[in-house]
């Protein structure tokens, strides 16, 4: 479903990914893990031409997204839903508008059916009560919920989360994984979830990349990776402080 | 010994390296204004911060501006034995330069540095990446309305500005100094003319649109964090300030 083929990216001269290669299955969970700092959100804004690489191509059901511009780009686009990482909710918008905009402004639903879908999906995320809240009246962990409903209002095809799991609690983060795996599995979306909560994404996931230096060094399913003899998918994984990665 | 030289070089660079950027910003934004959907609720929202809001702030300052042109105006003409022509005096000044560039810079400080604020949020809070990722137009849902709101509001404003101004002269000219009032807006009517009040209406579209540009641009290109956001803001309104008096020379040298 999507390919990720050398893909390299440097801001203001600091190499941040250096010729990653990736293949993403269609209706799968792929998490993408690896030290904080190491390019992952990086990576997953290249999936949606959000940012724009140096060199390298990223193909979208074959189509090659980089060179994308406009109507052709906005229709690649309009197959994703995206869970920022600090759910970037539009803060002058109550939850209920901020669930109910992508609906409103890309599609031509009648009021009554936006509405319907909008308390769907707020119920889905456990926050049917919170429709005429704004965002900064509720908590982060309600955010990243509302976020996620924004997310996945449109049905997309694919979703990407963006770190969905920092600083939260380690029950608001099962919840929050748990929520991700049962709409993945009632939706069918392809899904990538960047995250360093390690062990726990790879409860969700069908696949694990580990991203590490601007390179990936380990693929696979779940199970593999945590076998993994390389030294530094062991380090990072068992979080140890002797090894190869040098801690920052 | 070439340091120096590379120095000033890349500084100009630079400069001439934002500019472009900003015009292409301008012209983005343009191309979007005229380009269906158009978004009226959100430029009707922005209009009233823009404008309504700005009401206070601008009948303040004219007031005030009214009244200290009139003091300082009547003194000054009587030295000539010309206090008869205090009326035009302050109605010229305030319709051909003083109502536009205040009024400009009144929006800059107030309604600028918030657009400047808020967008620079948005962009550090990724909700411009969010709208991107939604497949929807930036520069059409945040800057498009601001731009049309400063084209509309900013000449209303300065229409309000000359008009409070010049009664504020009124209040100190007539009320105060013993002028006749029909001695005041009889030479002011003679002394008008439509040219003055089109020349005036120019600058203050020009200015509408050069403030929410300068203040957009800046919000929606903000660095990262608390300090990027602050260091927009302070950069639009001190840009967006300089360029309406710059601008206003080089509108006033070809009105005139």
């Amino acid at each position: 479903m999507i390919e990720v083929r050398e893909l390299q990216k440097a801001f203001g001269g600091q190499q941040v990914l250096r010729g990653v290669s990736l293949s993403i299955p269609r209706g799968r969970i792929t998490a993408i893990i690896g030290r904080s700092g190491t390019g992952k959100s990086v990576l997953l804004k290249h999936l949606i031409r959000l940012l724009r690489p140096d060199r390298g191509q990223v193909l979208v059901d074959g189509v090659d997204v980089v060179p994308l511009r406009g109507r052709a780009l906005d229709r690649v686009r309009a197959k994703f839903g995206m869970l920022f990482q600090g759910g970037a909710l539009f803060d002058s918008m109550t939850v209920f508008d901020n669930v109910a905009f992508p609906l409103r402004e890309k599609t031509r639903l009648p009021e009554p059916e936006v509405a319907a879908r909008v308390c769907e999906r707020l119920e889905a995320v456990g926050l049917a009560e919170m429709g005429r809240k704004y965002p900064a009246e509720i908590s982060g962990g309600m955010r990243k919920r509302v976020a996620l409903a924004r997310a996945l209002v449109t049905d997309p095809e694919i979703v990407l989360f963006d770190e969905p799991t920092t600083g939260l609690d380690p029950i608001m983060l099962n919840a929050i994984h748990r929520l991700i795996a049962d709409t993945q599995q009632r939706f069918g979306f392809t899904g990538v979830v960047v995250s360093h909560d390690v062990p726990d994404v790879f409860e969700i996931a069908h696949q694990v990349a580990m991203l590490h230096e601007g390179t990936i060094v380990a693929a696979g399913p779940p199970e593999q990776v945590l076998q993994s003899d390389d030294p530094r998918v062991r380090q990072f994984i068992t979080g140890s402080a002797e090894g190869p990665i040098r801690p920052t | 010994m070439t340091s120096p030289i590379r120095t000033t070089g890349q500084a100009g660079l630079r400069v001439l390296g934002e500019m472009g950027r900003m015009a292409i910003f301008l012209g983005a934004s343009a191309f979007w204004a005229v380009v269906p959907p158009f978004k009226i609720r959100r430029t009707l929202k922005q209009v009233h911060f823009v404008g309504v809001k700005s009401g206070l702030v601008i009948v303040l300052t004219a007031t005030f501006t009214g009244m200290v042109l009139a003091l300082q105006g009547y003194y000054t003409l009587r030295k000539f034995g010309s206090d008869a022509f205090l009326g035009p005096a302050v109605a010229l000044s305030l319709i051909r330069e003083l109502g536009p560039v205040l009024s400009a810079l009144m929006v800059t400080g107030r309604a600028g540095s918030a657009i400047a604020a808020e967008i620079g949020i948005m962009r550090i809070t990724e909700q411009i990446d969010a709208l991107s990722a939604m497949a929807l137009n930036p520069l059409k849902y945040l800057v498009v309305p601001r731009l049309l709101a400063g084209l509309v509001a900013l000449p209303l404003l300065t229409g309000i500005f000359d008009v409070v101004g010049i009664f504020g002269g009124y209040l100190v000219g007539v009320e105060l100094l013993g002028l006749s009032g029909g001695t005041y807006f009889g030479e002011m009517r003679a002394s008008v003319d439509m040219r003055d009040i089109n020349g005036g209406f120019v600058k203050s579209v020009v200015f509408g649109v050069l403030v929410t540009w300068v203040c957009s641009y800046k919000g929606y290109t903000t660095g990262y964090g608390a300090e990027g956001v602050s260091k927009a803001t302070t950069e639009a309104v001190v840009l967006a300030s300089v360029l309406v008096l710059v601008t206003d020379y080089v509108l006033t040298s070809f009105l005139l």
